[in-house]
């Protein structure tokens, strides 16, 4: 990120902001979490404590013990250890998703908050068009076209961000184009993709963060809601949704099988969401309250 | 139904009098908002009719074949093909579908061969039902919370809401949906754990089947009502004439009746609008976790399946409904607060 700008807006230096997030517990621990997410989904296999698909077919169903510290699943497989397996679906999951949402919808916020003109209006209108749909719904709708499987289900939860994202991007892009340092830019022949790239996205880097770390717990539940229908990830491929599914079909044998895979996916979504308001905070923005 | 109320009946003018001029702009500009905001909500069902109808187009392939799945003989790829239309050029198949909606005719689903309005409104009541019981459970539990964290705030019971409300947002509501079965159904055999029956075989019974799936769905929305409560209770209570109504000695009763339950009223609606889209969404995925056969398990057996027709019926059903409830709360505000009434 570049500092050479020099802003008048809300934004703050990011070492500012990442110190200021580190110093409060609870994002500092939703920031520690996430960490250890990201290193059980790179290091999982050397940290698990057993092999995620050995099948012991005698010790369905085992409670908690030391040996099986979060009991074991229908096939008598390792709980704890299918758990830390999926985490790499639960990072990579809604990158693609948010990164499919930034990749429509940030150049073209962009591009409609500094001119205006045609592009604002018909992407506006779309925008508008595909968030009148429920979410869930529109995504149904487009893996009903690509077909399922999490990359498509992803895809389509992206495309359903974009619109969203784009709002955001727009608006911010609006206020940081009537700033002075974006007209002298243009007045000695910054072009336009400079003056968006170069001026404009780093003074609108804070609320864009915080939509894309909230938007990555909602991406999370949504992959979890479309593996649970059977529209995202496919057997053998595990995902906290897809355990979800596999203890639903289990639950008259074992009631506290929903228990393990749910409680990962309300704390990543929970660790997401408290990084996001920390760091609207801490850039002085508005709550959404 | 406001014109009426922004009308009023207060004052009686006298014809041809100056108030009466005014009171005649006043019904014509709510009237003109009326009229642009349903012009508005139109255009915007347009346009999804438009993406809906492109949705069979962008299907990589031959749609015929893709649709009629790897082991189709030629003549059910014909008959699909005859069936959507295929055959047509792009801009008449749009204008044959979209003069079929006008007239209520969604095509048949692929695989029933029955009417998609028909199944559609076979499949809306229990989904109705429960999103609306959800709404209510919503509402309930979410401005209690919030009116009682507002009022309380920074004691233990304003952070025990603010935590809930933290955490009902972050939890899906099928997972909840599942933990509830769990402890209310299977460890504690209390409620039903699956189906769903009409109001007609009795209201306990209904009401036994409906309660876990509702709660289920309505929670988070409590979560993010009690949240947008608090913090209209909390900007209430700075106002001057709350302190004023206090120093005049109003019992808390009056004042959370008289001025904070009816400005706590407008972020509500606006939640409330928000959240259709949350609900109908919700509910596909807590009908499938309850075993519920509403419009929920139809959409999805509809992608499952490939139905098209079912599933363009299905998304622009929940767009109507979507832009039906934002009108209306757009028509509440100006109920409710009457700055807004010619805004």
């Amino acid at each position: 990120m570049t500092t050479a700008t020099i802003s008048t807006t809300v934004s703050k230096r990011p070492r500012h902001v990442a110190r200021s997030l580190l110093r409060r517990p609870a994002s500092a621990a939703a920031i520690g979490f996430v960490a250890l997410l990201v290193f059980l989904a790179i290091a999982g296999p050397l940290v698990s404590p057993h092999d995620p698909e050995t099948q012991d077919l005698g010790n369905r169903f085992a409670g908690l013990s030391s040996t099986h510290l979060l009991g074991t699943d229908e096939f008598g497989r390792d709980v704890a250890s299918r758990i830390i397996q999926a985490t790499r679906i639960a990072i990579v999951a809604p990158l693609i998703a948010v990164g499919v949402g930034l990749l429509i919808g940030l150049p073209l916020g962009l591009w409609a908050g500094l001119r205006r003109g045609a592009v604002d209006a018909i992407a506006g209108r779309l925008a508008d068009t595909i968030l009148s749909l429920p979410a869930l719904v529109g995504a149904l709708a487009i893996v009903a076209v690509l077909g399922p499987g999490l990359v498509n289900a992803m895809l389509a939860v992206g495309i359903i961000f974009s619109p969203g994202l784009f709002r955001v991007v727009r608006g911010a892009t609006l206020s940081v184009a009537e700033e002075t340092f974006v007209d002298s830019a243009e007045a000695i022949g910054s072009s336009t993709r400079r003056t968006l790239w170069v001026h404009i996205l780093p003074n609108i880097a804070a609320p864009l963060l915080v939509q894309v770390t909230i938007l990555m717990g909602v991406a999370l539940l949504a992959e979890a809601s479309l593996s649970f229908i059977g529209l995202g990830v496919q057997p053998p491929d595990a995902s906290w949704g897809s355990m979800l599914k596999s203890a639903y079909n289990n639950q008259f044998e074992s009631p506290f099988s929903v228990v393990p895979s749910g409680i990962a996916m309300v704390l990543t979504v929970l660790a997401f969401n408290t990084i996001g308001d920390s760091i609207r905070d801490a850039v002085g923005l508005r709550r959404r309250t | 139904m406001w014109i009426e109320v922004v009308g009023g009946s207060r004052h009686v003018p006298a014809p041809g009098s100056f108030v009466s001029a005014h009171r005649w702009t006043e019904v014509t500009v709510s009237a003109r908002m009326v009229l642009r905001r349903l012009g508005g909500g139109l255009l915007v069902l347009w346009l999804v009719s438009i993406l809906t109808f492109l949705l069979v187009q962008l299907i990589p392939g031959d749609p015929a074949e893709v649709i009629a799945g790897e082991n189709a003989t030629v003549e059910e790829v014909a008959r699909i093909r005859t069936e959507l239309g295929l055959g047509q050029p792009v801009l008449e198949q749009y204008l044959n579908w979209f003069s079929g909606i006008l007239r209520g005719d969604l095509g048949d689903s692929l695989f029933t061969n029955r009417s998609v309005a028909t199944t559609i409104a076979e499949a809306a009541p229990p989904t109705v039902v429960i999103t609306t019981m959800a709404i209510l459970v919503a509402v309930v539990i979410g401005v209690t919370a919030g009116i009682a964290a507002g009022l309380t705030q920074g004691s233990w019971i304003d952070r025990a809401v603010s935590a809930a409300a933290t955490l009902g947002i972050a939890m899906p509501s099928f997972w909840l949906a599942m933990v509830l079965v769990s402890v209310f159904a299977l460890t504690n055999p209390w409620l039903p754990a699956t189906g769903y029956v009409d109001v007609r075989s009795g209201f306990g019974v209904w009401l036994s089947h409906v309660i876990l799936p509702s709660t289920a769905l309505g929670l988070a929305t409590a979560a993010e009502l009690a949240r947008h409560t608090r913090g209209c209770v909390a900007d209430v209570l700075t106002r001057p004439y709350v302190r004023t109504a206090r120093a005049r000695g109003a019992s808390g009763v009056w004042l959370i009746r008289r001025h904070i339950l009816r400005n706590a009223a407008i972020p509500v609606v606006t939640v409330l609008g928000l959240q259709t889209g949350r609900l109908l969404g919700g509910a596909i995925v807590v009908e499938a976790v309850f075993g519920i056969s509403g419009l929920g398990s139809l959409a999805i057996n509809s992608v499952l399946q490939r139905d098209y027709p079912m599933i363009q019926g299905y998304v622009l059903f929940s767009a109507v409904v979507v832009v039906a409830i934002n009108l209306i709360v757009d028509l509440a505000y100006g109920w409710i607060n009457p700055k807004v009434r010619t805004a």
